[in-house]
């Protein structure tokens, strides 16, 4: 399927660029022969090697109609990304599942380095955040683009090597924590030659997207694909600017950032929590704006709220970083900003929960009766919920009970659950059918068993969270009335044992659901296709169903 | 009027973008610089020195087992956390610290002020498994350290990348690097002296895991463990009273039942 919609000439650039990736791995293999940067350098090699081989065994195979190509989208990378993303998903939930197991029965490391807790937990988070989330975004960006501008993708070879380097990247990422190498950089843990790496596939995304915009048919570029934008724009500063460090050698994996202390502090987490913002906030949201009201068939409810939240959520989260640092010895001033900034930052943050909710008023029968509309709609929902909860968090008093407790991770996993998960699985259902040119997903009875399993999932996930963690936070605070501390930090480790399980047990559901949806998924692209009559046009001339959906309702 | 202004915008896709660059840009900006040039963002501490080699090394593994996922190295100014681990940490203590490890979960407790609190016998048992000295511990078991030699040869390098980025080792230290390392876990050898000639007569000199043949991975972590909030005593000095936590009372009222510290 890769090659069949290549000319001959484009299967031989992408054996070049194969070449030059697999030349690149055999450069880090020989001057990383002493060091686990030689491992990541053969891995490279050898499927550079693998590539090119599979690109020369095609090389004579039928070249696709150029003449076609106007008139046709492009959406062989599209389908690749969303089985990438859902690979991805079993994994890092797995991954997420064995950890929290972990926690509450410690034997499960199994005194192995690679399986232990600390090596472990980034797999998960690199897991779900980019390998999930990351080829989810990449996949329903490239689909949106397209249909919103009546384009067809404004190249043909560089969406592989987007999708594929993208996922080279966490490849090397997860691997590389296995074997002990990290930054130790929350959500930036891979090290420089990855971050490097991830560079030029940015580079190549931005370039792909914008000039995919520049073909548009369009007079407006719609709200989704500003989102998207700013995804992709702000994602590639905050990589940068966080991940500038040092190697030790060239032929050394490990690296040292050149921030350090306080300034490494604010920089960390100016990163950290604007990858929520871009990475998990803002493409999702291009992911709501689009698949919700395609999905209800009814317009976004107000272009006014888009425009308040999308700038509001560009210019005010950028502030808000620092309330991961209240209490520390970070100057008081920059806490205070941050604080301020998050309260601030619920406006933009409901408006968008709002307009998602109120574009499916007169459509409340849709979202009982249909579980991908409900998904869509649950999700928007946590999404207003994790936001407020956000806000709460960052208030000083407050954070000075929840910090460094599971409360944090409760509110983590609410936002990811609860609103990443669900609007990337209900956007995948959206999508799938229309992609593979079905009426409709192979069991609609299993979109509702998944449903349900997420959504429990995710309350005994959170549930359990909030509870732990604002136990914890006040057994830690508690004093006898003699003034001495009431409790060791042992008494409340044994107080979180419970906990742990039941996250361990709602994790497992939400695991669950994912499995089935990959079923699903599975089943409906083996599926004969439908009748040409019975689907629906999809070609960038055909002005179909598209105009009502994304033109705004005022 | 800004709505209209808004759709002229939304035609172009460079303007577009170069609009959000300049809004996210802001916050950044105002927040991140003014770290560098204000003073005060950063204590004086003339007696602040930076890792040992074997120090340094030990830290690696700490971020190569991913320790600071569940250990935070940063105590509040609150009253609950300076009494549970002691003075609240100041900014120079992380100063020469590429990357900080303050952390931001606590699944165990605080680490900043670990070192010396804890024997280097009880740290070997501790690491290699934890359930025998604590029984109601999840941390994992590391056994491995103590059975993986260091990798020394490399450590004038890791020296050299930290000079680079401002840490004030100097040539000597660079060049003594992979010797200081192995000297530090041999008491009473010619190495051992040269370290603390390098790196002051606080540097502790010890067989941390109880084996003078080898030096292990082992004796790395235990080493940078002991010399946690040991590196400057600025904190025990002029700091002023940590916060009350603010709702305390309300929050705790009737629930203080057990007595005894940590
Ligand atoms: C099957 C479902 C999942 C389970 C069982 C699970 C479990 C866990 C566990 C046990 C941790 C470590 C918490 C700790 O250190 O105390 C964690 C951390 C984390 N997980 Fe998940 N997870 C799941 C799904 C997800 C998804 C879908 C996402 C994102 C889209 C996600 C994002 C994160 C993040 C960002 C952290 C780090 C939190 C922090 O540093 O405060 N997880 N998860
Ligand atoms: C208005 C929006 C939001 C605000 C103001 C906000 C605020 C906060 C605060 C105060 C913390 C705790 C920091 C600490 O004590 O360490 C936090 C942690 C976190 N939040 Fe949010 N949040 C918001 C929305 C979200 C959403 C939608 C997600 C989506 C997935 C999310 C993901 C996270 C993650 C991953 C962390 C943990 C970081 C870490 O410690 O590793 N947040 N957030």
């Amino acid at each position: 399927m890769m090659v069949s919609q290549l000319t001959r000439g484009e299967r031989e650039v992408s054996i070049l660029i194969a070449a030059a990736v697999a030349l690149c791995g055999l450069a880090l293999a020989i001057a990383g022969r002493n060091d686990p940067l030689g491992v990541h350098g053969a891995f490279v090699l050898v499927g550079g090697v693998a590539l090119i081989a599979f690109l020369l065994s095609r090389l004579d195979s039928p070249e696709p109609d150029v003449s076609l190509r106007p008139s046709e989208y492009y959406d062989d990378p599209i389908k690749v990304g969303i089985a990438l993303s859902m690979l991805w998903a079993v994994f890092g939930m797995f991954v997420g599942v064995w950890v929290a197991a972990e926690l509450a029965w410690p034997f499960l490391n199994f005194d192995t380095a690679w399986l232990s807790f600390g090596r472990l937990r980034p797999a998960h988070t690199t897991g779900v955040i980019f390998g999930f989330g990351g080829n989810a975004l990449i996949a329903t960006s490239f689909h949106v683009v397209q249909r919103t501008s009546r384009a067809r993708l404004a190249g043909q070879v560089s969406p592989w090597f987007v999708l594929l380097g993208y996922n080279l990247f966490c490849f090397i990422a997860v691997s590389g924590y296995l074997m002990g190498l990290t930054q130790s950089k929350e959500y930036a843990e891979p090290e420089w030659y990855a971050d490097l790496w991830l560079v030029v596939v940015w580079v190549t995304y931005f370039v792909l997207y914008l000039r995919t915009i520049a073909r548009r048919k369009e007079p407006h570029i719609y709200v989704a694909n500003w989102y998207f934008m700013a995804f992709i724009v702000v994602v590639a500063i905050l990589h940068i600017v966080n991940n500038l460090a040092i190697p030790v050698s060239l032929g050394h994996a490990w690296s040292y950032p050149i921030w350090s202390g306080v300034q490494d502090a604010m920089v960390q987490w100016w990163y950290g929590h604007n990858a929520v913002a871009f990475f998990l906030t803002a493409g999702f949201l291009g992911m709501m704006y689009y698949y919700l009201p395609k999905r209800a068939e009814r317009p976004i409810f107000s272009y006014r709220l888009s425009i308040l939240s999308f700038w509001g959520i560009t210019f005010f989260y950028m502030w808000a970083g620092s309330h991961h640092l209240h209490y520390t010895a970070l100057p008081h001033w920059v806490q205070t900003l941050g604080m301020t900034f998050s309260i601030m930052l619920l406006v933009p943050s409901w408006a968008s929960a709002g307009n998602a909710i109120l574009t499916l008023n007169g459509a409340w029968h849709k979202v009982r009766d249909d579980a991908t509309l409900r998904f869509m709609f649950v999700a928007a929902v946590f999404y207003g919920l994790s936001t407020f909860e956000g806000s709460f968090l960052a208030i000083r008093p407050v954070n000075s009970l929840s910090h460094y407790t599971d409360w944090t991770v409760g509110h983590v996993h609410a936002g990811a659950l609860g609103w990443v998960a669900l609007i990337t699985f209900g956007s995948i259902y959206t999508l799938v059918p229309s992609l593979w040119k079905r009426e409709r997903m192979y069991s609609a009875a299993l979109v509702e068993v998944h449903f349900w399993l997420a959504l429990i999932g995710t309350l005994i996930y959170v549930f359990a969270m909030w509870n732990s963690g604002i136990v914890q936070g006040l057994m830690w605070r508690t004093y006898t009335e003699s003034g001495t501390l009431a409790y060791s930090f042992l008494d409340s480790l044994v107080a979180m044992y419970p906990y742990y399980i039941a996250r361990t047990l709602g994790g497992f559901l939400f695991l669950l659901g994912a499995i089935v949806g990959c079923y699903n998924i599975w089943m409906t692209v083996r599926a004969s296709p439908a009748a040409a009559e019975t689907a629906p046009k999809d070609l960038p001339d055909a002005r179909w169903a598209e105009g009502t959906a994304t033109t705004p309702a005022e | 009027m800004a709505e209209l202004f808004h759709r002229k915008i939304e035609r172009t896709a460079i303007g577009f973008v170069l609009a959000i660059i300049a809004a996210a840009s802001v916050g950044g900006i105002i927040e991140i610089a003014p770290l560098f040039t204000i003073d005060e963002t950063v204590e004086e501490a003339p007696d602040m020195r930076p890792y040992t080699p074997l120090e340094l090394a030990g830290r690696n593994v700490y971020m190569r087992e991913g320790c600071y996922a569940c250990h935070s190295q940063m105590i509040r100014t609150l009253r609950d956390d300076v009494d549970r681990y002691g003075p609240y940490s100041l900014a120079v203590e992380s100063r020469y610290d590429h990357p900080m490890l303050w952390g931001s979960k606590r699944t165990g407790p605080d680490l900043a002020r670990i070192g010396g609190k804890y024997s280097d016998i009880w740290h070997v048992a501790h690491l290699t498994n934890p359930r025998d000295v604590v029984p109601q511990s999840n941390m994992p078991s590391y056994p491995w350290l103590a059975r993986t030699s260091l990798r020394t040869e490399d450590l004038g390098l890791h020296l050299k990348a930290q000079q680079q980025i401002g840490v004030p080792y100097t040539d000597e230290m660079i060049a003594n690097a992979a010797r200081d390392a192995l000297g530090q876990a041999l008491p009473d050898s010619d190495y051992a002296a040269g370290v603390q000639e390098r790196y002051g007569d606080k540097a502790q000199i010890s067989a941390f895991d109880g084996v003078t043949t080898e030096l292990t991975e082992m004796d790395a972590l235990v080493a940078y463990l002991q010399v946690l909030g040991t590196l400057t005593d600025a904190a025990y000095e002029n700091t002023v009273a940590p916060e009350e936590a603010p709702d305390a009372e309300d929050l705790a009222a009737g629930s203080a039942t057990t007595s005894g510290g940590r």
